[in-house]
């Protein structure tokens, strides 16, 4: 489910992404990198998880389940706010640097 | 267990490389035929924008494992920070960095290379099609 919910976000933003590109200045290529770097590293992990249990890996507990949207909810509002972050920092439409400072 | 710092240390060594390949770029100019056929000045993206896409992937992808590790208890904010090491586990936290961490390493970086041979392609097509323009 946590693969799954990446896969989501990295679909998402990329398509966000192709619609603004190239003049994009919201730096989401940023965000598809990350979402699609973590989607292949959970790939792997499923795929040694499904090593380990075989067909099992694909009838889980309806607990499990949630735990596991709740976690990659929680990943997801991570990349976001670490996207965030990035965004204010190098500010490429210049607006937090037009809030710090007036014009005379 | 601790796969994440495997994929976390090439993030490192790929940054650095990228700061010394970026110092030692030039750019490259170029015509290319854009989407409504007519010829356009362009420079190319350097390797170093390309390896930019690989430090992306793989430091976010290891900063969002390691908070898949911390929600699991795996990654503790005290010393020594990780659970397997406090728990005597630690051979068999080395065996999951070996396989599963060498692993997403790996596919990360394979994924990124083809996506290299694919801008590449996309690159030459482009030139030609200028190159063919030009010639008529």
């Amino acid at each position: 489910m946590t693969l799954l919910t990446t896969v989501f976000a990295a679909i998402i933003s990329t398509v966000i992404w192709y619609k603004g590109a190239p003049n994009s200045e919201m730096k989401i290529g940023t965000l598809c990198w990350m979402y699609w770097g973590a989607s292949i590293m959970w790939f792997i992990d499923a795929v040694f998880e499904y090593g380990e249990m075989g067909a099992e890996f694909f009838t889980p507990e309806p607990a499990s389940m949630l735990n596991d949207l709740y976690l990659g909810l929680s990943v997801v509002a991570l990349g976001l706010v670490i996207w965030l972050v990035i965004l204010l920092i190098k500010d490429p439409k210049g607006v937090v640097k037009a809030a710090l400072f007036k014009k005379i | 267990m601790a796969c994440f710092i495997v994929p976390g240390t090439e993030a490192i060594v790929t940054t650095i490389a990228t700061k010394i390949i970026k110092s030692k770029e030039k750019e490259e100019v170029l015509h290319i035929t854009n989407h409504e056929g007519a010829i356009e000045e362009v420079t190319k993206v350097s390797f170093s924008t390309k390896l930019g896409w690989l430090n992306k992937m793989l430091w976010g992808g290891s900063a969002l494992l390691a908070f898949e590790h911390v929600w699991h208890g795996e990654v503790v904010p005290f010393s020594p920070f990780l659970t397997a090491i406090e728990n005597g586990e630690t051979a068999e936290m080395l065996a999951e960095m070996g396989s599963a961490g060498v692993m997403m390493a790996v596919l990360v970086t394979t994924v990124w290379a083809g996506m290299l041979v694919v801008s590449s392609v996309i690159e030459k097509r482009a030139i030609n099609e200028a190159k063919s323009v030009e010639e008529i």
